[in-house]
């Protein structure tokens, strides 16, 4: 058990050295060391960060932008937070790093709204930077310049979705763009940007100092390193933990001395449902996705209220953009509503099931594709309470 | 050599160019796949999400609109998936919009229907709206915006805001309490709009038509004691047929003529004839601008900007208030032809003008908000008492019963139907500074314009901006300060162009003299009171059904004009007269930006 508690994030970092590091090799080194780390993005979905800051490097282009994505929006995560607030140097430092890397000299953090009062902590960390050369012109005494710009959100849950959060930056509606190009190839203003979530900032000092074979050893295979778990709900221990990729759900019940558990949310409202059938997978990209956050239900909650209250998170937060997503989210919800009533007849239930597989692969942007994760991963795996408690009926035509 | 990458779509091949859409690879290879959100005048948007394909090595279903072939593809339109999602896609518009088909103007016309039967929709699984949510925003002169058939395609958002500039509509709120609103949700006649139409002409569903006035038509037709006087505009001639199920490009001006008097107007003329009255008031204040300026030195607003669009007007007054001095103080074609209406005709058949009623057909539902200016009325009476689109008059003569396409040919009536040739190109971008130019290079210089047969090539075609010059030699004897002079004219169509123009203007890089200045995309033919639908080529073929009418008629300069010039004789004295003044020019008003 003790065993899987490795500490990267948590554990000291000289403020620079990783910058100093980064700054004696080229640019396509450090984007080796970042490939060879098997980094990937920590906001959920996953994709290799090495990849993407070399795409972003191919692409030719006067400017290009880093933007650090702190719209940390998903229901029951706040791991973000807790960087922000106490480790911003780690991420402005990570931030640096890809600049001097894919070549851009400008950096944009994305704060959301609702972490308006870190302000201050962030202009306070950035200004220390500057003060010690490790942002500004020339950083460490080299040619390498970079800057950090704060852009505060305006609470949309969709502008953590890397292209809708362009699109806020742009100052326009926040929605989803079409894909491709991807914004490694046109992003903020037409320029080639890398937009990275917070905690994947956070590694790379510590990769560029301690190397890519040494990251490679924590986690599994597919998935490198450890991660942040924002663990909250029917447990005796909630909060921040840094586990090692791997780490099983039940390994993390036992952590936080949960006692009883029926279910764990896996990967915040748009991850899924596990059962205590499935508490030894591991959290891993190849396995349960881990997102950022996972919330604990003991056997006294109503999954059916729970699902309700995913549902209508996502019924306030779709963008409206696209139809699978703006009419699909409420009519998940209306039929929520439904079996909550005894309304919802079985056939009512398998046309449902068939919206939510049409909404996963049919909508614009993952909002839409990961909304249908709660409604099917419930209806799935509690189907026997569900059904149980006589309140979905085969009597009612609809 | 472009990069060539192979396509399979359905188990046909194909090799297309790098980046070319899913869409586009499938029309070439005459694959059908069905589209809603996309619009061929449009920026891309991919967010109805009816055009969805399966893609080998996706997880997710492509929408074909918006998704570039970047690497071999290998593309199937009809699995299971896509059928499903399509199904599922479409109920769910369904679900969210109200409306009975059969009382629905765009009943039979429409996109939302047609996919409903195309992909056999045969429950309503999501339900559907049973009471209306919204109240219809009856507030326009032009446009009536009935939101509870919107299915949020966000059409009339790129119309108005990408491909015209003008921004008067936007997406609100989100997720399902998304609605497409003006600015603070003003109503739509305290909005920016421009009043141009093109949101209507792009609107898949009803959401979005003109302010219907056929039936006060209808009304007036039907009182004994109203001479009901129609007037028709170039461009719904060569529109119409196709709201008949003729081809576009197919002119029936004669066979109108015929169906307008079964229908029932007293008197048919042709606006072409108030077109020529326009090229004679506005060519003279062009010259006169011209000589103020060279020979007495005076501060004159050039520029001079053409004045006959209605949508046009009014973003000037909205976005560039402080040009409007630039504007030629001519009413449009339409409204000079009102005012002589209840005067010059009025004394003619000796009839009193307030029971006079002036109908006109035209292609522009901004000619509805110009015909009710208060400015428009310096007879005494109402110029133009209702503009009708295309759509409303087809409408009218589907209601009779009448086969415009079985009719035989008729004339106008005299003395206000004879229209040149040069009042005809009036329809098509380009056409309005053609004409002038036949007319001005004639006055100066004593010869016609040094084109074969008139045609003025370098102001023609659909570019979005358009420029040419054309230099004076051998002037005569009163335009001796023009000797050797270059005229130097652009031509736009569309405001986003138009906001090209202006901005070249305000910033003093334009070394423009004339210019014209059109809302609609191609001129009038592609305007907002038009047939839907409406695309490029629809346009183009419009505009040559105008360009070949004009090319066989005898008299095609504005000043060959008989009528015209026995109407300076009889009423009018000469162009720019007092009298002139009063009846056929108007002033504008500057209006904020909110």
């Amino acid at each position: 058990m003790a065993g899987k508690r490795k500490q990267i994030l948590f554990s000291a970092l000289e403020p620079g050295l990783g910058l100093k590091k980064a700054l004696e090799h080229t640019q396509t080194e450090i984007i080796d060391i970042i490939k060879l780390s098997r980094l990937r993005g920590r906001g959920g979905a996953g994709f290799p960060t090495g990849l993407k800051w070399d795409l972003a490097y191919s692409a030719k282009a006067p400017k290009k932008f880093i933007v650090c994505n702190a719209d940390e929006g998903e229901p029951g995560t706040f791991k973000d937070r807790i960087l922000l607030n106490e480790h911003a140097k780690k991420i402005f430092e990570g931030m640096a790093i890809a600049g001097y890397a894919v070549g851009s000299q400008e950096g944009i953090i994305y704060l959301r709204a609702e972490y308006r009062y870190l302000r201050p902590v962030l202009v306070q960390a950035i200004d220390e930077l500057r003060k010690a050369h490790l942002l500004g012109k020339k950083i460490l005494g080299s040619d390498f310049q970079f800057d950090i710009d704060i852009h505060l959100g305006a609470g949309a849950y969709v502008c953590g979705e890397e292209t809708a959060l362009i699109e806020s930056l742009e100052g326009k509606r926040g929605e989803a763009r079409n894909k491709p190009p991807y914004p490694t190839e046109s992003g903020y203003m037409g320029y080639p940007t890398v937009v990275n979530n917070v905690e994947t900032f956070c590694y790379v000092p510590y990769i560029l100092i301690e190397g890519a074979a040494w990251f490679q050893k924590f986690g599994t295979f597919e998935s490198t390193g450890s991660k942040l778990f924002s663990i909250s709900g029917d447990v005796k221990k909630p909060g921040v933990y840094e586990l090692e990729m791997g780490t099983t759900v039940r390994q993390v019940l036992n952590l936080v001395e949960a006692s009883d558990t029926k279910a764990v949310q896996v990967g915040g409202a748009s991850g899924i449902c596990v059962a205590e059938k499935d508490f030894d997978k591991p959290l891993a990209f190849e396995s349960l996705p881990p997102g950022g956050s996972i919330i604990v239900f003991n056997r006294s909650r109503d999954m059916l209220n729970v699902l309700k209250n995913f549902m209508e998170f996502f019924v306030e937060e779709s963008c409206g953009q696209c139809t699978p997503c703006r009419e699909g989210t409420f009519r998940l919800l209306e039929g929520v509503k439904l079996m909550e009533q005894g309304q919802c007849s079985i056939h009512y239930l398998r046309v449902l099931r068939e919206l939510a597989e049409t909404m996963k692969i049919s909508s614009k942007c993952g909002l839409g594709q990961m909304a249908p994760n709660p409604f099917l991963s419930i209806i799935d795996n509690f189907k026997g309470e569900i059904l149980a408690r006589d309140r979905v009926t085969d009597s009612i035509p609809l | 050599m472009p990069n060539m990458l192979a396509v399979c779509i359905n188990g046909k091949e194909c090799e297309v160019e790098f980046g070319t859409t899913i869409l586009e690879a499938a029309r070439k290879m005459n694959i059908h796949i069905p589209t809603l959100c996309y619009h061929d005048d449009l920026c891309l948007s991919g967010i109805c999400r009816i055009c969805l394909v399966e893609v080998d090595g996706e997880k997710t279903l492509q929408a074909a609109c918006s998704a570039p072939i970047t690497r071999p593809l290998h593309i199937r339109t009809h699995t299971e998936k896509v059928r499903k999602a399509r199904r599922n896609i479409l109920e769910l518009m369904l679900s969210n919009h109200y409306g009975e088909c059969y009382t629905c103007f765009r009943n039979q016309n429409c996109e939302l229907q047609k996919l409903a039967k195309e992909y056999g929709v045969d429950s309503l699984r999501f339900g559907h709206v049973e009471l209306p949510r919204h109240t219809k925003d009856t507030s326009s002169r032009s446009i009536i915006r009935d939101m509870d058939k919107c299915i949020l395609c966000r059409r009339c958002v790129r119309t108005c805001h990408d491909f015209q500039g003008v921004g008067a509509l936007e997406a609100a709120f989100r997720g399902i309490d998304t609605e497409i609103q003006t600015f603070l949700d003003h109503p739509l006649g305290d909005a920016v709009c421009i009043n141009c139409g093109q949101c209507i002409n792009r609107c898949p569903t009803g959401a979005l038509r003109e302010r219907d006035r056929s039936d006060e038509v209808w009304n007036a037709i039907d009182d004994p004691q109203k001479i009901v006087v129609m007037q028709t505009a170039p461009a719904p001639r060569a529109s119409i047929g196709e709201e008949f199920g003729l081809p576009p490009g197919t002119s029936i001006t004669r066979k109108l003529n015929t169906a307008l008097k079964m229908v029932g107007f007293d008197y048919v003329f042709d606006t072409n004839f108030a077109a020529d009255l326009t090229i004679m008031e506005e060519g003279t204040e062009l010259l006169t601008r011209l000589k103020d300026f060279i020979v007495d030195k005076k501060p004159v607003s050039l520029p001079m900007i053409t004045s006959c669009s209605p949508g046009w007007v009014k973003y000037c007054e909205h976005y560039y208030p402080d040009y409007l001095p630039h504007l030629s103080t001519c009413k449009s074609p339409q409204q000079m032809f009102g005012s002589l209406i209840k005067t010059y005709f009025a004394q003619k058949i000796k009839v009193d003008p307030k029971n006079i009623m002036v109908v006109s057909l035209m292609p522009c539902v901004a000619k509805k908000y110009e015909s009710d200016r208060p400015e428009m009325s310096a007879s005494g009476f109402k110029d133009v008492d209702y503009a009708l689109t295309s759509r409303e008059l087809a409408q009218m003569i589907k209601e009779t019963g009448i086969r415009v396409t079985d009719l035989e040919d008729s004339d106008f009536d005299s003395p206000l139907g004879l229209g040149s040739g040069a009042g005809l190109i009036f329809g098509a971008t380009g056409g309005v500074m053609e004409a002038a130019i036949r007319t001005v290079y004639e006055i100066i210089t004593g010869e016609e314009v040094p084109f074969e047969n008139l045609n003025v090539i370098p102001v023609r075609g659909m570019d979005g901006i358009k420029e040419a010059e054309i230099s004076f030699q051998k002037t005569k004897e009163d335009w001796k300060f023009l000797e050797g002079k270059t005229l130097r004219v652009a031509i736009a169509h569309g405001t986003a162009n138009a906001k090209k123009i202006m901005d070249k203007v305000a910033s003093g890089e334009a070394q423009w003299h004339f210019i014209e200045i059109m809302a609609c995309p191609g001129g009038c033919l592609g305007g907002g009171g038009q047939p839907i639908p409406t695309n490029e080529n629809i346009r183009k073929a419009r505009a040559k059904a105008i360009y070949d009418e004009d090319s066989h008629l005898n008299i095609r300069k504005s000043h060959s004009n008989p009528q015209i010039q026995m109407l300076y004789n009889e009423f009018l004295d000469h162009p720019n007269s007092k009298k002139a003044h009063k009846l056929l020019h108007t002033t504008y008003t500057r209006r904020g930006k909110i």
